[in-house]
């Protein structure tokens, strides 16, 4: 794991300032889902766990407050990019 | 050759120039029965089943690095069998009546030590908890013994039992609960399939799955294709990998767990040790190193390295409960590549692919696990049909609703 994020809010910080919540869903339902389609066990339970480039959801609780989308490799550290989650979804990008 | 008494005089007057390698390497056949992906503890102990208990000799275990590179030779060594719900219980018994047989049974010194468990408790709670649980396990015939603070204190009189914010109130003791020698149950079980005629194929990779009419035909390596009849996967940490190749997703996340050895020292703890208050877990390997480990690092990785917030948060948690630590230099640390599932409980199924059969999710309690692990998938593989004492690590569980959930934490992997 990388030690410093950048942060789009608040600069490089150390990663023990954030919470990861885990991997993005790929494939989360659309909004009025009902909650017996198969779609949200898929969602909830399933993985695609892919080995290199990963993208998650982190809290920057000890910063912004934000929640982020962070793109990383899970075997060399890499971070690639960091987003603010909510304007990456303003711009229509909902996953 | 078999290990003896007599074997080693014989050996010792030759002066130990007869010594036969303890298994082949052999060239992979075109075609076998069962093909097991993983050659780690339970891939091993898979094919030393399928040939033993069911006479399925003409096995395959297909590994990409060495025999035992994986979890198998990076583990804490523990086997304990207290766990509290009916899914997991009977199976981690049977798994520690095999540890207890193990040696004698493939000839090979695995230096099983039951030299009891302990999981202190430092509330009332906890207490309450651990009592359950105890319960639980003595109403399936398994051995627990609820210790309060004078019991703990007389065997571990070292500890800080009037910490300010963990006491320390009693304990859950397993006396049959140990430590194995991990490596040694990884060459044993591979040297007893080895004899049984089972080829063990190292630094073979699997690069794809040949799926065809619904059905596996085989498997692609960096050696080459390799067909099989029936194909079974135990990957453990890479396991998500493995089944996308044949077109699968796992409720499966990989995670790295770290662990830790200490400088040789005399004797010092003659048990195993859990702290209750935090994670952190403690033995002392026969060489004197003390042997250790915490949490998962919490984020999802491949690789076999943690960071060293978690290496301080572990030696503070081993502090809180053994001040005397604090004096004690730390030797190693090293990490390893953990398939931590949704509900924190393994996985031992057959697969939408009819034979394609299924071994994965052990989170970071895979080794304790071995024996039975290899003793139900090969039982899986060769009769079709679930052991009974596994019968409830369905893959289908968690859509069913079935969870198997120790820890009661839900689906979010870094938490079990």
């Amino acid at each position: 794991m990388a030690s410093l994020i950048p942060c789009p809010h608040c600069g490089m910080r150390p990663k023990e300032e954030f919470t990861i919540r885990g991997a993005v869903p790929d494939d989360r339902p659309a909004w009025g889902t009902p909650i017996d389609d198969p779609q949200w066990f898929s969602a909830v339970y399933l993985r695609t766990n892919p080995r290199g480039r990963l993208r998650e959801h982190w809290y920057h609780g000890a910063g912004c407050g934000r929640w982020l989308i962070v793109e990383r490799d899970n075997l060399s550290h890499a971070v690639y990019d960091v987003a603010d989650a909510r304007t990456r979804a303003l711009a229509g990008d909902r996953t | 050759m078999r290990y003896s008494f007599a074997s080693l005089i014989a050996n010792a007057f030759s002066g130990n120039r007869n010594w036969t390698p303890v298994w082949r390497e052999p060239e992979p056949k075109s075609r076998y029965d069962v093909v097991i992906v993983g050659g780690g503890g339970h891939g091993l102990a898979t094919a030393y089943y399928l040939a033993r208990e069911h006479g399925i000799r003409n096995v395959a275990i297909v590994e990409k690095g060495w025999l035992g590179s994986g979890n198998i030779g990076r583990n804490t060594t523990l086997i304990r069998s207290n766990y509290l719900l009916p899914g997991n219980e009977p199976f981690y018994e049977w798994s520690l009546k095999l540890w207890e047989g193990l040696e004698q049974e493939f000839n090979f010194n695995a230096m099983v030590s039951q030299r009891g468990v302990l999981n202190l408790y430092h509330s009332d709670a906890q207490r309450d908890a651990f009592a359950r649980r105890g319960n639980a396990m003595r109403m399936h015939g398994v051995d627990a013994e609820l210790l309060d603070r004078d019991g703990v204190r007389s065997m571990l009189p070292y500890f800080d039992y009037d910490n300010a914010r963990f006491p320390i109130m009693g304990a859950l003791l397993q006396r049959r609960g140990g430590t194995v020698r991990h490596d040694a149950v990884a060459w044993g079980y591979g040297r007893g399939a080895d004899e049984m005629g089972v080829d063990i194929i190292q630094h073979c990779e699997v690069t794809g799955i040949r799926v065809e009419n619904g059905r596996a035909r085989g498997v692609e390596t960096t050696r080459g294709f390799i067909g099989c009849d029936r194909l079974a996967l135990a990957a453990a940490g890479n396991s998500s990998v493995v089944a996308a190749m044949a077109g699968l997703r796992l409720p499966i996340e990989s995670h790295v767990l770290q662990a830790f050895v200490s400088e040789g020292l005399k004797p010092f703890i003659d048990t195993v040790v859990t702290f209750g208050a935090g994670h952190f877990y403690i033995s002392q390997s026969d060489k004197g190193g003390l042997v250790f480990g915490g949490d998962i690092d919490g984020y999802n990785s491949y690789a076999q390295r943690g960071n060293l917030a978690t290496v301080e948060h572990v030696f503070e948690a081993g502090l809180a409960m053994i001040p005397g630590l604090s004096r004690i230099k730390a030797l190693r640390s090293w990490g390893g590549v953990m398939d931590m599932s949704m509900d924190g409980s393994p996985i031992i199924d057959k697969t939408p692919i009819p034979n394609l059969y299924l071994n994965c999710g052990w989170c970071y309690g895979g080794f304790k696990a071995t024996p039975a692990s290899g003793w139900c998938f090969a039982h899986l593989i060769a009769r079709d049909e679930p052991h009974p004492v596994a019968r409830e690590m369905r893959l289908d569980r968690f859509a069913r609703g079935y969870l198997i959930d120790e820890n009661g934490r839900g689906a979010q992997a870094n938490l079990h």
